[in-house]
């Protein structure tokens, strides 16, 4: 027997409102787009140079659950930071959520998501079975590879480019049996003088940031 | 967790020396790194320390017995030392310290911190490392605490030089200050904590890439301002945040002036007088029946400080459907986080309170809407039934407590169906005085944030609603509060069980109690009076007010254990991911949603 009942008119009683919000949080409303759906964004985030910054960003987005594509992190030319390069797939909501918290985190100092323009670089290495040697250079010349090493029973070569180039050039090698690869994944830049990501101190005020993504999308 | 310390100190006695004679007085000698975490803390203006001692963090125990102006209340377990700390940080608004040594005693703090992260509440930890040569190692007491306690702090380093560490220590209580409040961490190997400098530290300072925002955008201010100026059902939700940003006065200028009701989420509680007549209390899973209409009825809400908790929305489908929503908080990563905000507001509440009441151009025009509001309240009283020949009901007990306290008094719970009841049933019209474990829903928080919150305001009533399962974990430290005299009252409402769980089982699993009820359970008034403080037992209407004045009465800390229905349970309900208008009042209403 449990008791605490209170009195009033039940549910079905009640003024109940008509509207509903998506699982975004957003109120469903037919002028507005109801739905996004997941989309690429390449993020460059400058960050302090210290120990540990690399498993902090790391855990911000496994715990968050940000669908992570790539990330990358190398020095600058300023030895206290270090410039980290980061490939997302989420809904816009999710990509500006994840903006947000990344520019949160203390050792974070400016971060910026990339134009569609923007040059994107990666690497890969690929090592395949070495049967058939001048049909593997011809591939690597023709994505203007290097080969890195060649031997009686493997070949390895180097090739860098956008993702799409990567792809193809992996799918070229595997007619010969590739035994391993490895790849970077994206390092990036803004194109001509757009900063990547600004040493002065972020600008933690959404409506500046929003102001700062609408130069970037009308790049 | 004792160790022998192991390293000579030899050296580093004599470097004291020789910095205490080329210095004014004893307390500026700074000759190793634990002195330095000493100074920097003096320098924060810390008061007390709340921890516990052990091999790796001895040193800067060492240190701190020449401080004679930072106290240090050792607690009977690091969780307790944390919450202690966190309770002093939200009653004090400036962070409470807690401290322990490596390993295990730095895993004991983690549930304190984690609880501290949820509610935003500002903390600084200190822990004992192995010497830094030993990390990595698997050395005795040795935890990754950095990595441990990342997801669960503001900001967490591992100080690694002496001539640092005091900076370090600074900037880790600015840090938990500054801005969104929050836990910090500074890891304290030994090596750095007993090595030479003399480097006093800077005061306090953030990083100078930390720049949180003040004021918010003009245009959206404005924009928010003409809407709200416009709108038919506005209501003012007050979070957290209100109470943080020690924005309540400019909070009640701007309800007032309007004339807009206002609804407070459970860690907004005091953020706004309860007993005003513009109040409509707390919205939510265990919100009043008019809060939740309102909320559910707004067309526009204005939430300040507030980061749309689960617990408060219910499901996003049905959460103010018709509202646009102006949001105030200072951390930019909660707009729209988990409710879109049309009006992004970020700033410091303050501010932008002030802001918004120099942008409205005229009070919105809602007599109805208030009338309605009003009609809600009298629909829905928090009127439970009180049959004097079955138990207690615990609403009674925490009524009549409320009946004879003043305004002022502070209220600490555990987690759990008391915590609810004591939201419920006690009127809050001061802030800082409602302590409690809101996102993470720590049981066990009771006890040790009545030590923390008394510490804080030693001039203010204290009394802790407990439950029984809350009290088992922690019920402990009261042998703290009796070694430090602290009259606080501790009020157990004892249903034998874990009683929320008991309730969900009832209502979600078909009745079936699996691990919610003790079969046997410790007599806590005889408990209580083992550790030395007084203990009381109540099973009778007629004994509950007699009891309350004796254990007030008594100059320092009591235990009162009320046996109260076994069966009684917390409405108004809104199961997990409901619709707050459809808020269950009866188990018939709940199963029926």
């Amino acid at each position: 027997m449990t008791t605490g009942e209170l009195p009033g008119p039940a549910p079905d009683d009640r003024q109940l409102p008509e509207g509903r919000r998506n699982s975004q949080g957003i109120r469903i409303d037919p002028e507005a787009e109801a739905e996004h759906p997941p989309e690429e964004a390449v993020l460059s985030a400058l960050v302090k140079h210290e120990p540990g910054v690399l498993a902090e960003i790391s855990g911000l987005f496994s715990r968050r659950q940000f669908n992570i594509e790539s990330l990358t992190v190398g020095s600058t030319i300023d030895d206290t930071m270090a410039r980290m390069t980061i490939v997302i797939e989420e809904p816009r909501p999710g990509i500006d959520q994840a903006k947000k918290q990344l520019e949160k985190l203390i050792p974070v100092i400016s971060v910026r998501e990339l134009a569609d323009d923007a040059l994107e670089r990666e690497l890969v290495i690929v090592k395949v079975d070495g049967d058939e040697p001048d049909k593997v250079n011809a591939i690597t010349q023709m994505y203007d590879g290097t080969t890195l090493d060649a031997g009686p029973r493997t070949i390895t070569a180097q090739i860098t480019g956008d993702e799409q180039k990567i792809d193809d050039a992996i799918d070229a090698y595997a007619q010969f049996g590739i035994r391993e690869i490895a790849r970077t994944g994206y390092a990036a830049l803004a194109r001509g003088e757009a900063p990547t990501a600004q040493v002065t101190p972020p600008n933690r005020a959404p409506t500046e940031a929003q102001v700062a993504t609408q130069e970037v999308s009308d790049d | 967790m004792s160790e022998r310390a192991s390293v000579p100190k030899d050296e580093t006695e004599e470097a004291a020396d020789e910095a205490t004679e080329s210095q004014d007085t004893a307390d500026d000698g700074i000759a190793t790194g634990a002195d330095a975490v000493a100074a920097a803390l003096e320098g924060a203006g810390v008061e007390l320390i709340f921890g516990v001692q052990g091999g790796a963090i001895m040193p800067v125990y060492d240190a701190l017995y020449e401080h004679e102006a930072i106290d240090h209340v050792t607690m009977a377990h690091e969780q307790g030392a944390a919450h202690a700390a966190d309770a002093y940080g939200i009653v004090s608004g400036d962070p409470g310290v807690c401290m322990a040594t490596s390993g295990p005693g730095a895993t004991n703090l983690v549930t304190g911190l984690a609880d501290a992260s949820m509610d935003s509440d500002p903390v600084l930890a200190l822990t004992g490392q192995v010497p830094t040569d030993l990390v990595g190692n698997d050395a005795f007491q040795e935890t990754d605490t950095i990595g441990v306690t990342q997801p669960v702090t503001k900001y967490n380093i591992f100080s690694s030089a002496p001539d640092e560490v005091g900076d370090d220590v600074g900037t880790a209580w600015a840090l938990a200050n500054d801005g969104r409040q929050g836990p910090t961490l500074v890891d304290l190997p030994k090596d750095v904590t007993q090595g030479e400098t003399d480097r006093q530290p800077a005061g306090p300072q953030t990083p100078d890439t930390y720049d949180p925002p003040t004021e918010a955008d003009d245009v959206v201010v404005q924009e928010a301002a003409d809407a709200l100026a416009a709108a038919d059902r506005p209501v003012i939700l007050a979070g957290g945040g209100v109470i943080k940003g020690e924005a309540w006065d400019e909070l009640h200028q701007f309800a007032t002036e309007y004339e807009i009701p206002v609804i407070t989420t459970m860690p907004g509680i005091g953020a706004f007088p309860e007993d005003h007549d513009l109040s409509l209390g707390m919205a939510g899973m265990h919100g009043t029946g008019y809060a939740n209409l309102a909320i559910s009825n707004t067309d526009l809400l204005l939430g300040v400080g507030t980061r749309f908790d689960d617990r408060l929305t219910g499901g996003l489908d049905t959460f103010a459907p018709d509202a646009e929503v102006a949001h105030v908080d200072v951390d930019p990563a909660e707009i729209s986080k988990n409710v879109h905000a049309d009006y992004p507001l970020v700033g410091d509440a303050k501010h932008v309170l002030r802001q918004l009441d120099d942008a409205m151009s005229a009070a919105p025009s809602i007599d109805a809407w208030r009338d309605t509001c009003q009609q809600w309240k009298s629909e829905y009283p928090l009127d439970y039934e009180m049959p004097e020949d079955e138990p207690l009901k615990p609403e009674f007990v925490v009524e009549k407590f409320d009946e004879v306290t003043d305004d002022d008094t502070i209220v600490t719970t555990g987690v759990g169906q008391h915590q609810m009841w004591a939201c419920m049933y006690w009127t809050y019209v001061e802030p800082r005085t409602w302590v409690s474990s809101h996102g993470l829903g720590t049981m066990g928080y009771g006890v040790p944030s009545a030590i923390g919150a008394k510490l804080a305001a030693p001039d203010q009533e204290v009394v802790c609603f407990d439950g029984d399962g809350s009290f088992l974990m922690t019920g402990q430290e009261i042998s703290v509060a009796v070694r430090e005299n602290l009259d606080i009252t501790v009020v157990i409402l004892n249903n034998e069980a874990i009683g929320m769980v008991r309730q969900w089982q009832d209502g979600f699993y078909e009745g079936r109690r699996m691990a919610s009820e003790y079969p046997w359970i410790p007599e806590f008034d005889k408990l209580a009076e083992a550790y030395g403080a007084r203990g009381f037992r109540v099973e009778d209407y007629d004994e509950v007010e007699e009891t309350i004045q004796a254990a007030r009465e008594y100059d320092g800390p009591s235990v009162i254990d009320v046996i109260i229905d076994p069966g009684e349970n917390v409405y108004p309900m809104v199961p997990s991911g409901g619709d707050n208008a459809r808020f269950a009042l009866t188990e018939e209403q709940l199963e029926g949603l």
